[in-house]
């Protein structure tokens, strides 16, 4: 994204002032949730009842976080928020792994090899993006349990591999659309076969597109809730399912401080991914998204 | 010659992986589930075809009827809403101000959380007893209502409000990056003529933005007929049935009432819905690539 155009105005009109309040009561709105969970976070929980929701807690107290990671119940189980943490990590890693790879590689195959059924395929792929994930659910089910899938973590790895399908084949086929085809011409008079080429000519022009590819499938499986739910089964369930678990535990009084520092803890892998990608971000939802 | 046979065949052996996922997920699951909901199956799959019975049971649902309201009223405000807020957002960032990249990180970072997160976050804002309404109390506006979420025909209103905060900053980033590419020369013209920049802005630039406005309503539109997460998280379907929708249905009707002949009805009619829209529109994109090219 380049910059705004010619330099910014010097005077302070009641415009500008209008401009920028509007703005800072926008920036105030966006951050309230995340504001009210912090605070409350470090809250205990005699002081949410007696405080204000805005107010700032009396001493920085980390008890809450404390709970929320190793202590915090589940139905029966209070292992903390840490258990779906590491479900979600072990769950990630392979899929972004696999889901990379298979999209990388059909990318590859339907830009510059025209194999059969490529088209069909490619049209079918944009196609799926929009169908919910209601369609293939149950039937889903049923052929996982044929071959014991249900309720491992292969199961669920295998399934964001195929939902991530569409998403990834796009962003990788028009990356390598727009690749010069001299480059491929060339590796082929050089005697480089269908594997040479991907490996030693295309993946290394990919590295962007690998990188955007990662920020897309990282937010997007650690956020993901309803595959999970499903197909992760009870080992294996994903931190975003666990944190509803937690919140909707309801034995005793509710632990709103502990709520939401899990809650919290929750969001920092894909605020971190955030944060950290800056510009890339934007461009991996561009990436990504089917153009109009 | 062997090469040339070996160069035909790691093509279509590298496709396979791709071909199964299309042929089997997608198709195959899809007629599955379409011919489930022409039988007569409740708590197990059943080979007994009742034509549109269960459709016929599903359009009486009171629950499914709420469903699709809801899934109507959201998707409209919802769509609305954050293209007009992201709109705005962009255009006022993109007046050379001060702290750009600070605000631009601060409109979109929702967008990158859960929607389990952004659920969780706005029910205890909205939460009479916890919330904003007892903030307003405690201030001394012992009058003060906000208690939409517990109230059975605005709690879906609330659900837009979540979902417009969690999507908003990615509408003003896909438009910030359409008006980078507007000419500076029409807002020079414009000053020169002395439109007000509202008009220019609303008459002039919203239309130059309109392939900007396609990206972003067909993102929106996607996660809207996906919506579940968020429902389940800040409401799970309540007060009542007031906040249930369609992929919601669903799962319930799967996982937790055995009924899987009205689920599957219920997915079908989804995917028609869809079909309906996002057909004539790739055949349209697919007439206008084709037509560039001859």
């Amino acid at each position: 994204m380049s910059a705004p155009n010619g330099r910014r105005p010097r005077r302070l009109t009641p415009q500008r002032i209008g401009l920028y309040a509007f703005l800072l009561i926008m920036a105030g709105f966006f951050l309230t949730p995340l504001y009210v969970m912090l605070v409350t976070s470090l809250k205990t929980m005699p002081e949410i009842r007696a405080g204000n929701l805005l107010g700032l807690p009396v001493s920085l107290n980390l008890d809450a976080w404390v709970t929320a990671w190793s202590r915090a119940c589940t139905g029966l189980s209070c292992h903390g928020i840490q258990v779906g943490f590491w479900n979600s990590v072990r769950i990630l890693v392979p899929s972004v792994i696999v889901s990379i790879s298979v999209g990388a590689l059909t990318g590859y195959c339907l830009s510059f090899w025209r194999p059969r059924g490529g088209e069909l395929l490619f049209g079918l792929l944009i196609a799926v993006a929009f169908v919910p994930y209601q369609v293939f659910i149950y039937p889903l089910v049923r052929i996982f349990g044929q071959f014991g899938l249900n309720n491992s973590l292969a199961g669920i790895v295998l399934v964001h591999t195929m939902f991530g399908l569409p998403t990834m084949t796009l962003i990788f086929r028009n990356h390598f659309a727009g690749l010069p085809i001299e480059l491929f011409k060339a590796a082929r008079v050089d005697g480089a076969g269908f594997w040479r080429i991907f490996g030693e000519i295309m993946l290394p022009m990919a590295v962007p597109i690998i990188v955007v590819a990662m920020i897309l499938q990282v937010t997007g499986i650690w956020n993901d809730f309803i595959l999970g739910l499903v197909f992760a089964g009870r080992d294996n369930l994903p931190m975003t399912v666990q944190l509803n678990n937690v919140v909707n535990t309801t034995t005793g009084e509710r632990s709103y401080n502990v709520d939401m520092a899990a809650t919290l803890l929750t969001a920092l892998v894909p605020l971190a991914v955030y944060f950290i990608s800056g510009r890339w971000f934007v461009r991996g939802i561009a990436a990504g998204a089917v153009k109009g | 010659m062997p090469r040339t046979i070996g160069l035909r065949v790691a093509p279509q052996l590298a496709l396979l992986p791709a071909m199964l996922i299309a042929l089997v997920v997608y198709c195959g699951t899809t007629g599955w589930t379409v011919w489930i909901s022409l039988t007569n199956s409740r708590m197990l799959p059943s080979a007994v075809f009742v034509g549109l019975r269960q459709y016929a049971s599903l359009f009486s649902n009171e629950r499914w009827q709420v469903s699709v309201t809801n899934l109507a009223v959201f998707g409209g405000l919802f769509v609305l809403a954050a293209l007009v807020l992201g709109f705005v957002l962009a255009v006022l960032i993109d007046q050379r101000i001060r702290g750009e990249d600070l605000l631009r990180s601060v409109f979109l970072y929702p967008f990158s959380m859960s929607f389990i997160v952004t659920g969780l976050a706005w029910r205890w804002i909205l939460d009479p007893t916890l919330g904003i309404q007892k903030l307003l109390q405690d201030l001394g506006f012992t009058g003060a209502r906000f208690d939409w979420l517990v109230q059975q025909n605005r709690v879906i209103y609330c659900l837009v409000f979540a979902a417009v905060w969690h999507a908003a900053g990615l509408v003003m980033a896909i438009m910030l990056a359409g008006l980078r590419g507007v000419d500076p020369e029409i807002l020079k013209a414009a000053r020169v003529d002395g439109l007000p920049m509202w008009r220019v802005y609303l008459q002039v630039i919203a239309p130059m933005l309109g392939g900007s406005f396609a990206t972003a309503t067909i993102l929106l539109a996607t996660s809207v007929v996906r919506l579940y997460d968020l429902s389940v998280a800040m409401t799970n379907g309540g007060p009542g049935i007031a906040s249930e929708v369609p992929a919601k249905f669903v799962m319930d009707h799967l996982f937790e009432r055995g009924n899987i002949g009205l689920a599957t009805a219920a997915a079908t009619s989804m995917l028609a819905t869809i079909a309906a829209v996002v057909v004539p529109w790739m055949i349209w994109q697919q007439r206008a690539r084709g037509g560039r090219h001859g």
